[in-house]
């Protein structure tokens, strides 16, 4: 970590905020969902309470077995694994998202809160700070 | 939050004329940080015709006339080609933890994107 950036972690401390990412697009095809989980990652150096929300076409950015040599891009989903090691847990996916795309939860290779459209309504008012990729 | 760049969409003008709007009522800007293709509004080389527009030289005038703090992520900017030689005068270059940090000290972070 930079000198700037611990300076900024050190005049924010103290300050939790409740802070979700919401990743609506397919991992491959735009380059949103990899910058935004770069977002995510630093954001868990500032030691917020981070969850990170999937629905629509998010929901394929964690769908096991991404292959993509044939596309000549790099495959990040292995990232979504590490969360964990950087206290990133709550990790909510829309249920409507997944059956209207024929997916289960035990296609994902992280392990994850399904929850349906108005739950996740309620997650999403209860933030400080959404952002939304 | 800008992530968008300028003429292909439409959010880097409804960014600037939000941030218009709040200067207007009072409200102060914390920071504008922009991310994605959105670091493409801190490059002094467009040259939009006459008629349009200038999106990079208004958020330049805006800052200098407010005072606002301008920033654009050095990642996203690398791999597009946005660096220190090519940046407006008002914009600076720095790491996603202004963006947070942002979040962190503000009332309200809005977001303006695809």
């Amino acid at each position: 970590m930079t000198e700037a950036a611990m300076d900024l972690e050190a005049e924010a401390a103290g300050v939790v905020k409740k802070f979700m990412y919401v990743n609506r697009k397919a991992p491959y095809g735009t380059i949103y969902a990899l910058e935004g989980l770069e977002v995510v990652l630093i954001s868990a150096a500032f030691d917020q309470d981070v969850s990170l929300a999937f629905l629509d076409d998010g929901v394929y950015q964690l769908v096991k077995g991404q292959q993509t040599k044939g596309i000549e891009v790099k495959n990040f989903s292995p990232t979504y694994r590490a969360l964990e090691g950087y206290d990133i847990e709550k990790l909510y996916v829309e249920r409507e998202s997944l059956e209207a795309r024929g997916l289960t939860a035990d296609q994902l290779l992280v392990p994850v809160e399904v929850m349906g459209r108005d739950e996740l309504v309620r997650r999403m008012e209860e933030q400080d700070v959404v952002i939304a990729f | 939050m800008v992530n968008e760049g300028p003429y292909n969409h439409q959010a880097s003008d409804s960014a600037y004329q939000f941030v218009q709007a709040a200067l207007a009522k009072g409200h102060r800007i914390y920071r504008v940080f922009f991310y994605n293709d959105g670091v493409h509004n801190a490059t002094r080389l467009t040259e939009p015709p006459q008629d349009d527009r200038h999106v990079v030289n208004r958020w330049s005038k805006l800052a200098e006339a407010h005072g606002l703090d301008l920033v654009v992520c050095v990642a996203a900017g690398l791999r597009r080609g946005l660096v220190e030689d090519n940046l407006a005068p008002g914009f600076r270059i720095s790491g996603l933890g202004q963006l947070v940090e942002a979040g962190i000290q503000a009332d309200r972070l809005v977001v303006f994107g695809d």
